[in-house]
């Protein structure tokens, strides 16, 4: 069994509750922090080498030390809980079964940062969980570990969750911002930044549930005894939501050491594909993070084991590798069609852009055009090309990622997968009965299991 | 008080100094000519524009002396501030070049291309920019989006298919009225502007979104259909209005005023906003006093019209020269080589060859 930080005391009935979370260790982090000065907190929160668990993977210590303190203006701390990155959902099972866990995490943060209105912005369709948060809070604060001067230590910190109302982008930080606001959802164009002006002009931290809730254990082990978890600069645990084609899905707890094969075909984490299929391909890190074909998964380019860490699973950049992303792991088994499961991507961007900028707005809808046009059975090769160019030139360009996002996993599906798209455009009659199959693997594994 | 300290910035090798706070694109248009970016969206009048059409985009190989490395995108020049020592490439980039043809793709893939019916047509900031950075044919070979018609009343005519979602007209509603009514519904390439059911735009000065839209998308229904842009001509007139400067272009055909548009600066910017009435209202010769015709672009399609309707003077040439005739200075036949006096040149059939001009050689016949 690997460490677990976070998950450890999710089988307990009733940690839900208050009563239950206190008994079993709850809000020690909060009586520890508030006895420590904020300095002190981010300078332990930066040796633990936090990364940021939201998808990009930014130390989190180093963010924190960004936020500019003018003399006199509030600063705030703003909760990204906007988990729509299609695959993940290990904030929702954070926030569902451990409320008071960001609650703690949450006023600790606050409190280094300095914010006393710090705000939980949920997705909309989470429709159940603001409910849960909200009687959370209202525990905490009936017990002293919110409003005016907790603990005694002359620090005030209120939390409001706020719903969105069901897009995407606001799990961008700018744009998260702008609705939260009560503005229309557009992200914002950078500089300035949300530590300089967020929320109303103000400094702004914009964390994922899954970063605060790690400065949890943070608090309550050390910063340097939490980096010794891990590897390398990836410290510490991450929740990886595991779905798709696997025998038990879910959100499991991992420590980063273990392998990508360990963790799709050991029986403690995803047991394995699904009805006695064959790896085709996965997206190790949320939808928009580039697909990866069998071999590559495995193994990176160089012929080395790749682990579940940031830096093994970037390994051979876009050519070869991919990200950690969010941490969605999406597993593809051999039925799984390349072509299909792309147009279905892009025609989430395209739903889900903002339509602010042009290359996102205008490419993200003729990708999804052409993708269907292949997936159909009525595309040609020069559409390949075109579907290539046109992700080319959306990619960067954009203001917000959600570019980037778009274009990377049509990118990727191209790079790894041609002749799967060029056999669709061969064979339109054949590709509306029958899916391509793994004709384009070279794992063993994959093939003998 | 101090003083803005100013920074050094070289955009494609040619070096400029400017005040701190300025942007890329602004210290380019400094500097002026082929260098200065594109802007679709940015409206320097208009607070918080630009960033989002993406045209301006540009590479900034040096971000700055303190901190010479490249950014790693590019970046859109209108929100980018200068530094101090940072080198730019806007035209001397392949990498820009490339990418501002994919964004003019872009905005002309859903486009729909009617320009011979368009309004715009001719100070169109769509066609420049296409007839600059993009390619002759296109490659989007799908149907392209429609709308839902809206009214927005009696002045300004909405056609949200031409429409490249510049925000221009928002800001100018939210910085210039009292209430904005419209504004942008709906997201991704579905996105319109439009009122929420069925409202006239009527303030005072929301004229002025026909001025800052730089696409067909907002026109003047009092001018719609009326003419081409190109032949009518511009004047700078003026009136005494309470509202406004009163300071217009009016757009004149004969002694016809045709459009009222407030004047605009070389980047196709309104130099002072106008109010509705003196736009839609004042459309009579004698509600104002010409001031003089307006220096328009050599280049511009609007210079390719001629003056309709115009008076030859009164005067003759003897009359203003004291009743001397113009003397012929030069006689081009006796200084000419080429032109013979004696080549009757209506009796060449054809084009005229120097053969023509020759002296007659003898003949050499094979008969």
């Amino acid at each position: 069994m690997g460490v677990k930080l976070l998950l450890d005391k999710a089988h307990i009935e009733g940690i839900r509750y208050y009563d239950t979370y206190r008994k079993n260790g709850g809000y020690t982090s909060v009586e520890k922090a508030l006895k420590m000065s904020p300095e002190a907190i981010v300078e332990e929160v930066k040796k633990s080498g936090l990364r940021g668990r939201g998808g990009a993977g930014f130390p989190t210590g180093m963010k924190w030390s960004f936020i500019a303190k003018p003399e006199g203006v509030p600063r705030h701390l703003v909760c990204n809980a906007d988990e729509s990155e299609p695959g993940t959902f290990k904030d929702r099972y954070l926030m569902e079964f451990l409320p008071h866990l960001l609650i703690e995490g949450l006023i600790v943060s606050s409190y280094a940062l300095g914010s006393n209105a710090t705000y939980i912005y949920i997705r909309g369709e989470y429709a159940w969980i603001p409910d849960i948060l909200e009687q959370a809070i209202a525990e905490a604060k009936a017990n002293g570990w919110l409003g005016k001067n907790i603990l005694n230590s002359g620090f005030d910190c209120e939390i409001y969750v706020q719903r969105g109302a069901g897009a995407y982008i606001c799990g961008e930080e700018t744009a998260l911002i702008e609705s939260l606001e009560g503005k229309r959802g557009n992200p914002r164009i950078k500089p300035p930044f949300p530590a300089v002006k967020g929320v109303w002009e103000r400094p702004t931290v914009v964390n994922n549930v899954e970063t605060l809730a790690a400065v949890v254990p943070i608090m309550n082990m050390g910063g340097e005894e939490y980096a010794k978890i891990g590897v390398g600069r990836s410290t510490g645990t991450k929740l990886i939501s595991a779905c798709g084609n696997i025998n038990k899905p879910g959100v499991y707890e991992i420590d980063m050491t273990i392998s990508v094969e360990e963790f799709i075909y050991s029986e403690e984490y995803c047991g394995g594909i699904a009805n006695g299929k064959r790896l085709k391909a996965c997206i190790p890190g949320g939808s928009s993070v580039p697909v990866l074909p069998a071999n590559l998964l495995l193994k990176t380019a160089k012929g080395e084991t790749r682990y579940m860490n940031y830096e093994s699973l970037s390994d051979g950049g876009f050519a070869t590798g991919s990200m950690m992303g969010s941490g969605g792991f999406i597993v593809y088994d051999e039925d799984q069609c390349i072509v299909k499961n792309t147009y279905t991507l892009a025609r989430f961007y395209r739903h889900e852009s903002c339509g602010q900028c042009s290359p996102c707005r205008e490419g993200t809808g003729w990708m999804e055009k052409i993708l269907k046009k292949i997936d159909t059975g009525k595309g040609s090769h020069s559409d390949i090309d075109l579907l290539w160019d046109i992700q080319r030139k959306i990619e960067g360009n954009t203001i917000c990622p959600l570019g980037d996002a778009a274009a990377w996993p049509v990118a990727a599906a191209i790079r790894h997968f041609r002749d799967e798209f060029e056999w669709h455009v061969n064979n339109p009659e054949e590709c509306l009965r029958r899916n391509y199959g793994l004709a384009h693997y070279a794992d063993e594994r994959a093939v003998i299991a | 008080m101090a003083e803005t300290p100013l920074f050094k910035v070289t955009i494609d090798n040619i070096t400029i100094e400017v005040p701190a706070g300025t942007t890329i694109l602004n210290a380019a248009r400094q500097i002026g000519g082929d260098v200065t970016p594109p802007a679709m969206c940015y409206y320097s009048k208009l607070k918080n524009s630009g960033g989002k059409c993406r045209t301006c985009l540009v590479e900034v190989a040096a971000g700055s002396t303190a901190d010479p490395r490249p950014m790693p995108k590019l970046v859109a020049s209108c929100r980018t501030n200068v530094m101090d020592g940072m080198i730019v490439k806007n035209i001397t980039s392949e990498r820009v070049q490339d990418a501002r043809a994919g964004v003019v793709e872009f905005l002309l893939i859903n486009h729909p291309l009617d320009c011979p019916v368009c309004d715009q047509a001719g100070e169109c900031h769509l066609q420049d920019l296409s007839y600059e950075h993009g390619a002759e044919g296109t490659r989007f070979e799908f149907s392209k989006r429609i709308f839902k018609k809206h009214d927005l009343g009696p002045y300004i005519q909405l056609h949200m298919t031409r429409c490249i979602l510049c925000y221009r007209c928002v800001f100018v509603a939210d910085q210039l009225t009292n209430k904005r009514v419209h504004g942008v519904l709906d997201r991704g390439d579905h996105a319109e502007i439009a009122t929420h059911i069925e409202k006239a735009l009527d303030n005072d000065f929301i004229g002025n979104v026909i001025d800052v839209c730089p696409v067909g998308a907002l026109t003047d229904k009092t001018f719609r259909f009326k003419n081409r842009v190109w032949f009518t001509k511009p004047v700078n007139a003026s009136c005494n209005c309470s509202k406004c400067s009163g300071k217009v272009h009016l757009w004149m055909r004969g002694d016809e005023v045709l459009r009222v548009t407030a004047r605009k600066d070389e980047w196709g910017e309104v130099e002072d906003w106008i109010c509705n009435e003196c736009r839609f209202e004042r459309k009579d010769i004698k509600d104002w006093t010409i001031e003089g015709p307006v220096k328009v672009n050599r280049h511009s399609v609007i210079s390719q019209g001629h003056y309709v309707g115009l008076k030859k003077p009164n005067e003759t040439f003897s009359k203003v020269m004291n009743g001397r005739n113009p003397r012929l200075l030069m006689d081009i036949h006796s200084v000419s080589e080429v032109n013979k006096p004696g080549v009757n040149l209506a009796a060449i059939k054809g084009p005229a060859h120097s053969t023509d001009f020759d002296p007659p050689k003898k003949e050499i016949s094979n008969e």
